[in-house]
């Protein structure tokens, strides 16, 4: 069973249309990169995942209908959808107690556990701790609780590299095991690119690219030409070149019958892009292209 | 991975372990939750009984002399001269938890939205009707129940004493204590608080969270205007008050309801209906407004995003 499926998700607020009938199927395993520019409908998509919002089309989130089984569906979902969500009147004990409460795959002692390696007390109350120490709390409520699918929107906004480092290092090393699932949206995608297994690109409720990084890796080639074969470079006709150190850094993307990895090497220093590259390389080419569908 | 398929095969909720839990747990955590955010719940009332109580020291000396007195009175005014600070205990308390009903209710959805905690409450295995329920009964049950609890508390002690300066003057108890017979207004008391605060007043506690759970902002001027809005437009248009008329019955314990749900103050041995109150149409299309508001508040929680 895939851990999501969607088939024809339209979300429309308004005439603003945030999903424009989206197709995807994630399976169990995965971590997953849900990359976008601001209002590409990244948090519409995980809100219709969480049960959030309603929507219109098919949308299996483990076997469920998220819009009328959320409370269900989060027995086994776990997701941090902003940072600064934690009630700011409670204290820390006081958290825990009430997850304990209600969730029944809490389990106190692995948040206790992680709690005790940070500087976070217990009696505190959440409006006593810094940024970091909220996303530290929040992080350790949702690595306790034995969930089979957790959505990061942003988990690491405003904090600060360490903490930022120290999230993603927890959540692979304490938390991510092969059967559960993993979705995550930053904008720092540097930063989770060596985490990723898959990255999906999604632009005016559209997505643009969905892929596994091997695909990427085989897919998709950045060349720092030599400045004598920048010509012949062009001719290859590259998705995107830009500059960089005073040389022209182009991007092919891989055709078995076109262009070959062999070709590429000899114009000059190949290397598998970057997450960021890609993503600036794949939206301007999408921009282009609607410009000249409307010329 | 995700190669857009053409066909969703049949998916079922199988593969998902079941997790033993008491349906009423996440209730029970809801409604605590409730009170570990606002303490104003019990903290409100309770302050009120310790103004009370420490009053009621300073005006204690005066009891022997008031004892003295009391033969002169009839029996009536009697009972009004050992009672008056009772009731006003009762009447203080329970307008306490009244006020503090009101003020929950008008946040009580809007609130988490506000400060985007219901981000937060919503990752977590709790229906919206769920949470709607906990918050409903911190107005609908637990604050008559606390406002019962301790005006009994209080009243208690207050006799007490009242029985300990009487018995260090030399005075006997007995007048006192027959004339009060607390533990019957007490009853009255309970009385009251279930068949008005509880009963009677649930569909304006309802309007109230319907009103929290709708409004992006001042939920206090949207609980208010609609229904002043249909008074002036009743007014203008048809010249009549109808709807005045039936809002201030509804608040002020309705005027045909008030020996039902028990008239403050209270004289034991007053004369209690519940058989009649139970049998009146306003009682029942109250509730039955209660339900509807509720379930509309249950569904616009669900819609709502953090404002």
């Amino acid at each position: 069973m895939p851990c999501i499926e969607a088939r024809g998700l339209r979300k429309a607020f308004g005439t603003t249309v945030a999903l424009d009938g989206v197709d995807l199927r994630v399976e169990e395993g995965r971590i997953l990169g849900l990359i976008g520019p601001n209002g590409a409908g990244k948090t519409t998509a995980l809100n219709a995942i969480l049960g959030l919002v309603p929507y219109q089309g098919e949308l299996r989130v483990l076997g469920r209908d998220p819009w009328t089984e959320r409370d269900l569906l989060m027995r086994d979902v776990c997701f941090i959808s902003d940072i600064a969500v934690l009630p700011r009147w409670i204290r820390v004990s006081h958290a825990l107690d009430y997850v304990a409460g209600v969730h029944p795959r809490f389990d106190r002692a692995k948040a206790e556990a992680f709690l005790a390696k940070t500087d976070i007390r217990h009696t505190s109350k959440v409006r006593q701790l810094s940024k970091g120490m909220v996303a530290q709390l929040h992080l350790a409520i949702v690595m306790a609780i034995d969930a089979r699918l957790l959505v990061l929107d942003e988990p690491t906004l405003g904090l600060d590299i360490l903490y930022r480092k120290q999230f993603y290092d927890s959540l692979l090393n304490d938390y991510f095991d092969r059967s559960r699932t993993i979705i995550v949206t930053t904008h720092q995608v540097e930063e989770i690119q060596n985490v990723l297994t898959d990255v999906m690109f999604i632009n005016r409720g559209r997505i643009v690219l969905n892929c596994s990084m091997e695909e990427v890796e085989s897919r998709y080639l950045e060349v720092t030409v030599n400045p004598e074969q920048v010509a012949a470079a062009r001719a290859l006709k590259p998705i995107h070149e830009r500059q960089g150190f005073g040389r022209s850094v182009l991007l092919f993307e891989l055709t078995p019958d076109r262009i070959s990895r062999q070709q590429l090497a000899a114009l000059g220093d190949v290397r598998t892009p970057g997450i960021a590259d890609l993503f600036v390389a794949v939206m301007e080419n999408q921009a282009g292209k609607t410009k000249g569908a409307a010329s | 991975m995700n190669t857009p398929s053409n066909t969703i095969p049949e998916l079922g909720a199988q593969g998902i372990a079941p997790a033993a839990m008491s349906p009423t747990r996440p209730f029970y955590w809801s409604v605590k939750r409730e009170l570990l955010e606002h303490r104003s719940i019990y903290l409100g009332p309770l302050a009120i009984a310790g103004v009370i109580l420490l009053g009621f020291v300073f005006v204690l000396p005066l009891l022997p002399h008031t004892m003295r007195t009391l033969s002169s009175l009839d029996p009536a005014q009697q009972r009004d001269a050992l009672a008056r600070h009772y009731d006003v205990t009762a009447g203080l308390i329970m307008g306490a938890a009244f006020i503090v009903s009101i003020f929950y209710s008008i946040d009580a959805l809007y609130g988490e939205r506000r400060d985007r905690s219901i981000l937060f409450w919503k990752s977590m295995p709790v229906s919206d009707l769920t949470t709607v329920l906990a918050k409903a009964s911190i107005p609908l049950v637990v604050l008559p129940l606390l406002a019962f609890v301790i005006t009994a508390v209080t009243q208690s002690i207050m006799l007490l004493l009242s029985s300990m300066v009487l018995l260090a003057n030399g005075l006997s108890v007995a007048t006192l204590w027959s004339q009060l017979q607390l533990y019957q207004v007490l009853l009255m008391l309970l009385y009251h608080l279930v068949t008005a605060h509880m009963l009677w007043y649930a569909p304006f506690y309802a309007w109230l969270l319907l009103v929290s759970a709708w409004a992006r902002r001042a939920p206090f001027l949207w609980a208010i205007l609609p229904p002043l809005a249909i008074g002036i437009f009743e007014r203008i248009a048809f010249h009549s008050s109808y709807f005045v008329t039936l809002l201030n019955d509804r608040l002020s314990g309705g005027s045909d309801a008030a020996s039902m749900t028990g008239d403050f103050p209270f004289h034991p041995g007053m004369h209690l209906a519940p058989g009649a109150f139970l049998a009146s149409p306003g009682l029942w299309i109250g509730l039955a407004f209660a339900a509807v508001f509720l379930a509309v508040a249950v569904r616009l929680r669900r819609n709502r995003e953090p404002i």
